[in-house]
């Protein structure tokens, strides 16, 4: 199917020259074309499009206005920012809102070839899950492989702001860390992981085993593992009453975690090291959601973190997804290592 | 060069994120300010009864906050409680000033 590109200037005289100049690109996309953000938000609820080229600086609504819109109501539409303002901070704002692109409008036949080739790719992107460097391969296919190849290789994932190693020699699993955990412990936590990056390392045929299962065995007690903790969850009142098994439990036992709260849509929250959580409970979605009408109103980007520091304890509340986070840390913590365990504490919950 | 030159038009008239600071009373009324004066000041007092708001239903909820920091994608703002008002630090953030 061809796919389907929005572009989006004021300028109408340009408009046909990116019409001209995107007719060029090899996927053969239909190109749509709007003078206002209004219509192209129109244009976008009428019908499904891939992608929308915007300009920044426009009259009545200007491009970061269309653009924080798009990123919340037509979150599947692939987004680049083609303009002349060249300043960083509207480069960081655009990128903040999560566009795909920010491309200065070309100054050379050079450049034009690249930002074709640019959406190009773009166009033929497919939004997938799954480790970036083998595409839709899981972290057991990729263990597989190198194993069954009799590699030595070091495998570094990153999982936000998680790390972990994989160490490989002649096929064999010997060693795995990440955090403070080694060994099978440490591997079957980074096989928990469902996404990130990965990136091949030297071998390092000095390092010490450490795991001396096979490594089809522990792929075996990891998928075991992991449907347990499925069942578990899915079977469980009885569990939720101590919360040892509570999906919280483990954010609550990170360092200089002193408790943990989950705010769900509506009133609900579940909660972990409070006695008394329904005052803060409240606090976390009332400041949540006054900061975020702030953001928006000063165009700010999207809220990501907010942090009540106080003498005696330290809140931090943070949106993810569907569920917002408030999680008491102990005093002694500063602003930036409360902002570096808050992401540390959200990877554990997507874990 | 004729393609080039068609490209260019006139420079952006888009509103900058904000950077300084400014005092307010316990009213949220802006008492001083570091802000460029391009920054409409009924913003300033719109951030101002925000983060005063916060800082009372803290205490509303039994917990003693004194600081404030709230992270937007690009803007940083940090609030320090002065004896029911408050000052307030506005800092814009850029790729290259975020940690990495």
């Amino acid at each position: 199917m061809r796919p389907k590109i929005l572009l989006l200037d004021d300028d109408k005289d340009l408009l046909e020259l990116y019409r001209e100049i995107l007719s060029q690109l090899p996927s053969h996309p239909e190109i749509f074309t709007s003078s206002t953000g209004a219509r192209a938000l129109a244009m976008l609820a009428a019908e499904p499009f891939t992608l929308l080229v915007s300009d920044l600086n426009m009259p009545k609504m200007d491009g970061l206005q269309v653009l924080s819109i798009v990123r919340k109501k037509f979150p599947e539409v692939r987004t680049v920012v083609l303009t002349s303002v060249l300043d960083e901070q509207f480069r960081s704002r655009v990128y903040g809102l999560g566009v795909d692109l920010f491309w200065q409008k070309p100054s050379s036949g050079e450049e034009i070839k690249q930002f074709l080739e640019c959406l190009e790719s773009l166009l033929g992107r497919e939004a997938q899950s799954g480790f970036r460097g083998v595409q839709s391969k899981s972290m057991v296919d990729i263990i597989q492989l190198e194993c069954i190849s009799q590699n030595s290789i070091v495998l570094k994932i990153t999982n936000g702001p998680l790390t972990g190693r994989i160490w490989i020699q002649g096929g064999e699993l010997i060693d795995a860390a990440t955090d403070e955990l080694s060994g099978e412990v440490a591997f079957h936590r980074i096989l928990s992981w469902k996404a990130g990056n990965f990136e091949s390392l030297p071998a390092e045929p000095g390092r010490e085993r450490t795991i001396f299962n096979s490594y089809q065995g522990l792929l075996l007690e990891t998928a075991q593992a992991q449907d347990e903790a499925h069942v578990r969850q899915a079977a469980s009142p009885a569990n939720a009453e101590d919360g040892s098994n509570s999906p919280l439990a483990p954010l609550a036992r990170f360092p200089g975690v002193e408790f943990v709260l989950a705010l769900k849509p509506g009133e609900a929250f579940d909660a972990r090291g409070l006695e008394n959580p329904q005052p803060v409970a409240a606090w976390g979605r009332q400041t949540l959601e006054q900061f975020r009408a702030l953001g928006e109103r000063l165009q700010a980007g999207p809220l990501q973190e907010v942090e009540g520091l106080g003498p005696q304890s330290n809140v931090a509340l943070a949106p993810h997804a569907n569920v917002d986070f408030c999680v008491g840390w102990q005093q002694d913590l500063s602003s930036s290592q409360i902002q570096d365990s808050m992401k540390k504490v959200l990877t554990l919950w997507v874990s | 060069m004729g393609i080039m030159n068609f490209f260019a038009k006139p420079s952006a008239a888009l509103l900058p994120l904000p950077r300084g600071s400014f005092t307010v009373d316990r009213e949220g009324r802006v008492l001083a300010s570091t802000l460029p004066q391009a920054f409409p000041n009924n913003m300033a007092e719109d951030i101002a009864m925000e983060v005063l708001e916060a800082f009372r239903a803290a205490q509303t909820a039994h917990l003693v906050v004194r600081e404030v920091v709230v992270r937007f994608a690009n803007l940083k703002l940090t609030a320090r409680e002065l004896r029911g008002g408050a000052i307030i630090f506005l800092v814009p953030q850029t790729l290259s000033s975020k940690p990495s």
